[in-house]
């Protein structure tokens, strides 16, 4: 048995193709269904449906073997016991730092806030940037605008968010995309199963 | 204070309660046994001493890991034993003399100070054996037979054996030339297997076109047997050092098939555990519904070197808790069924409790007054009277 660890929505749908690339099709549309354990047309895979943040918990503890989960994702997770053998190039956006229109911070301690710590603390970290880090869960676009912080580090995308805030887009931290991620006692004693999937998805990305 | 601070364990320490402390137990006394048996001589290093033996040849990982403190009478640090492999060697390099092939072998409990993601415990109780004084096939294989035998007396019968070489990736990082920093950026990507960031480092420090390649290709290498011939063709322009590497765990690994044909045996050439003190061979068994490995160890034939005296050296270790954990439960003289014995003065009766319980039999004597019933202290038997002898009776239920 192949469990596969997915989240929900965006990438979900991004997936879908990749899946059919292994020649795997969900049983039901986990958007429509309340179910989190989903069979597919084969016997020997399942999917596990789990926030977005919690694939790489699943994965490293083997609940499923292999799942999909953002750099962003990962880099906050911080362990080295999964395996990430494959950018599945989806899901692509920027980490990015961002402040308000023109602004710029006077010399005491750099605020920053955001939802993303670790990367946080290791970006400023190289740039040489004492930085206090206020931990967000969401609407970080906020922060700036009411003084919490002099800036925020964010995934951006369109970048209208930020634009509808007055803020502006400052410096590129990383590229952003979907890993493929594998469990380590899975890659070696499901060694067919698990190689033979990321073969048919890394086939795939490369033609996409 | 609240009530419940009174009473609730630090995250990640545990108490083991009587059924699961019974059957630890028992698996201690097996696997010790176990290990008596091939030749091994127990050693119970301390539990805190000074912190720099217990950090010898360890990597920054295992300082993050150990619980410190200052010693009062020396002004000194000490420190906790996170892991006991170190203390283990120190023992053999002061111990030792002459050229004999010593075999050691441990249980005790260590502390984390992070727990392990898996376990989620800071206090495992490991277990191991280490062989000295000896370097070459015969003691890599012993030392991994120990270990497989460990986990089949453990009830873990069908473990799959992951095969590795440090001094492949050492030979090939030397080969492309790489600072100390660049190794170890490299190590931690290949310790993920992150394909797309190893060909984005190798590209970014301009490594030249046939390293590159060889390295990329550790990433790959890993799989049945079949790894091996592929390794012998991609890495064909290593370094001597890197082949030989190679052709150690080949042999290791087709010793093994021929004398274990039901076991699994891997091979992934990137999988480097312990990798700032070992020296060769490294090896990690997993089981069914875990993880991460279950037992694992290698080749240090550096570490003796910090405190006088270098021997060649491989060893194992592994969570007794997680085997127990893990494993088919093994049996206890519980099993046979406790035998409840009335309270009554008489010598008849104190004569029959006597002569069970040097049979191996578990009899709990009732205490005077007592209300609770003998099914209520998990009795399955009593030791009833019956014309005019004390007779053994099953309870009802």
């Amino acid at each position: 048995m192949l469990t596969i660890a997915i989240s929900k929505g965006r990438i979900f749908a991004d997936s879908i193709p990749l899946l059919a690339a292994a020649g795997i099709e969900p049983a039901v549309d986990p958007d429509k269904s309340r179910l989190l354990i989903i069979g597919t047309n084969r016997p020997d895979v399942q999917l596990l449906v789990v926030r977005a943040t919690d694939v790489p918990t699943y994965v490293e503890y083997g609940a499923a073997d292999v799942g999909s989960a953002g750099k962003d994702v990962l880099l906050e997770y911080d362990s080295d016991g999964l395996y990430e053998p494959l950018d599945l190039n989806i899901a692509r956006c920027r980490m990015m730092t961002a402040a308000r229109v023109g602004y710029h911070p006077a010399g005491q301690r750099l605020r920053v806030a955001t939802k993303y710590v670790k990367i946080a603390q290791r970006y400023f970290a190289a740039q040489g940037i004492q930085a206090e880090i206020i931990k967000l869960y969401g609407s970080m676009e906020l922060a700036p605008l009411v003084g919490l912080a002099d800036c925020i580090v964010d995934l951006v995308d369109t970048g209208n968010t930020l634009k509808a805030n007055g803020l502006e887009p400052r410096e590129l931290i990383m590229h952003i995309s979907s890993r493929l991620i594998v469990n380590k006692a899975a890659m070696k004693m499901k060694h067919a199963q698990v190689t033979e999937f990321i073969g048919h998805l890394s086939q795939f990305v490369a033609n996409a | 204070m609240l009530s419940q601070d009174r009473w609730i364990l630090p995250d990640g320490i545990e108490e083991v309660l009587p059924a699961d402390a019974a059957h630890l137990e028992a698996l201690r006394r097996k696997v010790l046994d176990l290990f008596f048996s091939w030749g091994y001589c127990f050693v119970m290093p301390p539990l805190i001493e000074f912190i720099e033996p217990l950090l010898t040849g360890a990597g920054s990982d295992l300082d993050l890991q150990t619980f410190k403190l200052i010693d009062q009478q020396s002004g000194r640090l000490l420190g906790v034993r996170a892991d006991l492999t170190p203390q283990v060697a120190r023992i053999d390099a002061r111990t030792q003399g002459g050229d004999v092939p010593s075999r050691l072998c441990y249980l005790g409990t260590v502390l984390h100070t992070h727990a392990d993601r898996l376990s989620r415990s800071r206090d495992p109780l490991q277990v191991g054996a280490e062989l000295y004084g000896h370097a070459g096939l015969a003691s890599d294989l012993e030392i991994i037979r120990l270990m497989l035998e460990m986990l089949d007396v453990s009830g873990l019968p069908e473990p799959h054996l992951d095969l590795g070489h440090v001094g492949i990736y050492r030979g090939l990082a030397d080969q492309a030339g790489l600072d100390d920093r660049q190794e170890t950026e490299l190590f931690e990507i290949l310790q993920r297997k992150a394909g797309p960031e190893l060909r984005e480092f190798l590209k970014d420090n301009k490594v030249g076109d046939g390293e590159a390649e060889m390295l990329a290709a550790l990433e790959e290498l890993h799989g049945g047997f079949e790894v091996i011939g592929d390794a012998r063709r991609r890495l064909g322009n290593a370094c001597p050092q890197v082949l030989a590497a190679l052709e150690e765990i080949a042999a290791i690994g087709e010793a093994l098939r021929s004398e274990l044909p039901a076991l699994n045996i891997h091979f992934d050439l990137a999988e480097l555990r312990g990798y700032h003190y070992k020296t060769g061979a490294v090896f990690a068994a997993f089981v069914d519904g875990y993880g991460k490995e279950v037992a694992r160890g290698g080749r240090y034939d550096e570490i003796g070197k910090a405190f006088g005296r270098a021997r060649p050296a491989t060893g194992f270790s592994a969570d007794l808790k997680t085997l127990a954990r893990l494993g088919v439960r093994c049996g206890s003289a519980e099993d046979d069924g406790a035998i409840f014995a009335p309270a009554a003065p008489d010598p008849d009766l104190r004569e029959a409790v006597i002569h069970l319980r040097r049979q191996g039999r578990v009899v709990v004597q009732e205490l005077a007054g007592q209300t609770a019933t003998a099914e209520a202290l998990g009795c399955r038997y009593a030791l009833v009277r019956s014309g005019g002898a004390w007779q053994l009776r099953p309870l009802d239920g």
